[in-house]
């Protein structure tokens, strides 16, 4: 690694970073905290981002706790990933006028923002990896994305501390930034080790003239790092995906599970990969004009399965299954990656605890209901009202 | 770039009445350039769009080498086509696309076709057959088998008739519910199958209508010798961008909406019948 690919920032220095951004046009989004979780929202200085503050996730259970800990970083994540800054949950496509002699149609693409977010973690940009490949390099280009992306300069945070829901070491997507980020920060007491990973990353790291890093903090960053990989408690194991699961279409566990499910979306909703998407059309009262809008969607929901006299898929059974076969399975056959990242946010968001990879290991089990999975099923419910 | 979602107005030529909850509508696009671009293979698809209401996948039904002017045939049953069936000749609609594989025609040349549809899942299939009589001599024996609930739902009638008339052709219809007044085969449209001689490794078969009846006919056509990767399907499922983005018309791994709505039988096979796919 060449000196001017990486630095020592003295966390006491953070806020130089941030101003080189606003100097350079970048409207700054980090971690803020709000109702007791953090979202991604407009930071102007250090102040605002959660110093002190950690996040404890569990199945269906998140909360907030202050340390007096002098830590930056500490929260892992919020129910939002990357998806919002890109993909947008309501995205004007057109904006269409009545004539005399029909309608003309105008495409409403947004204006290209430049936004820096700091603090995304590398589950978050193997996401944005994800999204990029389905909106940008399928059979189309979606210039709405396209224009949204452009704008992108990511800041990604090494994690050093793993929440008990990642399993980011299993889809061998984290806890390690190792691509798609400008910049990536290692939070190492009171500094920052600071990496380039892109030419604009490396641009503003020349113009910030930080001191070279040195071995011994590159080593006990990676030892930190090593050591959150090493801490994580779930895991999913892939290996035999897409096919095992195409091959267990009639196991009882679907039933099981559809049983907990309340099919609320909150899993599709936080995915930071999931793409569904339904597009409304929004008249106004003289009905002169009209917009066309793209809004997410989610596979949970009754009209997803729609089809002119019936439903696909009219049970809560059809949709788990549909969305855990998607996202594991088929996803790879459609786009060469799962459509899992290991962040874990949908056991956190899910209200009622449901766990993937509790799931896909007991899919892929042989069919008969074990009393062990019985014990599962009912321990997850009392976790609810607990 | 080109904006996938862009709707290009087009103006209705003509509507022609079909039945009663159905009509065709021959299309013109509004716009010079978007004309002279608009290329389209038979068995493909465009968004129809009304506007202040929405969009509508609906397969193009008018041949390939006119593309100036464009033809729908559309039955009035949701709210997007509902609106549509109130447009009248002179009115504006939109259209985005085409859109999807289309049937393959070029690897159909020089051999027996077979055509097996059901119910109004003959719309997408009368591009090919019309595509095919239009170019009668560079295919080989035709067999349309068309099967119906009751003899009302045979669109379409005139058409049929004609269609028989056409060298080394049969044409054979069938009605589960028929009336009185109806003097062909009474039964599912499966038991055509029967009743027609089929060259099994000279055939291509072409199949849209209800999935039940593809799923229940391929085998019968594969005992008759015909191999699967010889017999292709029109698949039907709710699609919004038309362009494999919006998630809604997955079946499996496929997006019917990209790499459909026609399928070879042997890709989507695991796939068909299964609940909830």
């Amino acid at each position: 690694m060449t000196s001017d690919m990486h630095g020592i920032l003295p966390k006491s220095s953070l806020q130089r970073l941030l101003d080189v951004l606003s100097v350079r046009g970048y409207r700054i989004v980090g971690p803020m905290v709000r109702d007791g979780s953090v979202v991604w929202d407009t930071v102007r200085s250090v102040s605002d981002l959660p110093i002190g503050w950690r996040d404890q996730q569990e199945p269906g259970r998140y909360r907030l706790e202050q340390t007096d800990s002098q830590e930056v970083f500490g929260v892992v994540h919020g129910a939002q990933s990357l998806k919002q800054f890109v993909f947008a949950p309501r995205e004007p496509l057109l904006q269409i006028e009545r004539r005399k002699e029909g309608f003309t149609a105008r495409p409403t693409l947004p204006q290209s923002e430049k936004v820096a977010i700091i603090g995304a973690r590398a589950c978050d940009l193997a996401g944005l990896t994800i999204q990029d490949r389905i909106f940008l390099n399928d059979a189309y280009r979606d210039p709405y994305y396209a224009s949204r992306r452009e704008g992108l300069f990511v800041i990604a945070v090494n994690c050093t501390r793993a929440l008990s829901t990642c399993f980011c070491v299993s889809m061998e997507t984290g806890p390690r930034a190792r691509s798609g980020f400008d910049l990536a920060l290692t939070e190492v007491d009171n500094q920052l080790l600071i990496e380039a990973g892109s030419e604009a990353g490396r641009d503003l790291l020349s113009n910030l003239s930080l001191s070279t890093s040195s071995e011994q903090l590159s080593v006990e960053a990676a030892t930190r790092i090593e050591a959150c990989a090493q801490s994580q408690v779930r895991r999913l194991d892939h290996s035999r995906l897409p096919q095992a699961l195409y091959e267990v279409h009639e196991h009882p566990r679907w039933d099981e599970v559809a049983g907990r499910c309340l099919a609320c979306t909150n899993c599709t909703m936080v995915c930071p990969t999931c793409f569904c998407h339904t597009v409304e059309e929004t008249p106004d009262l003289s009905h002169q004009q009209t917009t066309h809008v793209r809004l997410w969607d989610s596979c949970f929901t009754q009209e997803h399965g729609y089809i002119h006299g019936k439903n696909i898929r009219p049970t809560i059974k059809d949709r788990y299954r549909m969305w855990l076969t998607h996202k594991l399975a088929s996803w790879i056959d459609q786009f060469g990656t799962s459509g899992c990242v290991g962040c874990g946010r949908c056991i956190t968001w899910c209200p009622v605890g449901i766990d993937l990879t509790e799931e896909l290991p007991a899919l892929l089990s042989p069919g008969i209901q074990s009393s062990t999975a019985k014990r599962q099923a009912d321990g997850n419910s009392r976790r609810v009202e607990g | 770039m080109v904006n996938p979602y862009t709707i290009h107005p087009a103006t209705i030529v003509q509507k022609i009445q079909e039945a009663e909850d159905i009509n065709t509508y021959r299309l013109q696009l509004v716009d010079e350039q978007a004309r002279e671009h608009f290329r389209f293979k038979a068995g493909q698809f465009n968004m129809v769009y009304v506007f202040g209401v929405g969009e509508v996948a609906i397969s193009i039904v008018s041949d390939p080498d006119e593309p100036e002017l464009l033809a729908h045939t559309i039955r009035a049953v949701g709210r997007v086509t509902k609106a549509i069936a109130g447009l009248q000749q002179g009115d504006v609609l939109g259209i985005r696309g085409p859109f999807g594989q289309g049937w393959p025609l070029e690897e159909a040349r020089g051999r027996n076709v077979v055509i097996v549809t059901g119910g109004l899942g003959c719309a997408p299939v009368v591009a090919a057959i019309e595509y095919i009589f239009k170019r009668r001599e560079q295919y080989g024996s035709i067999k349309i088998l068309h099967g119906v609930k009751t003899p009302h739902d045979l669109l379409y009638r005139e058409r049929f008739k004609s269609w028989g008339r056409f060298p080394d052709t049969e044409v054979l219809l069938t009605s589960g519910q028929p009336d009185k007044a109806w003097h062909y085969h009474i039964g599912v449209v499966t038991e055509l199958f029967e009743r027609v001689t089929i060259d099994p490794g000279n055939s291509i078969v072409l199949m849209c209508g209800p999935e039940i009846m593809m799923r229940l006919g391929v085998p019968i056509l594969m005992r008759r010798g015909i191999p699967e990767t010889a017999i292709y399907l029109s698949l039907e499922r709710h699609m919004e961008c038309g362009i494999g983005l919006c998630g809604h018309c997955q079946m499996g791994p496929y997006f019917l909406c990209k790499d459909g709505p026609v399928m070879r039988y042997d890709r989507v096979a695991q796939w068909l019948g299964r609940t909830g796919v």
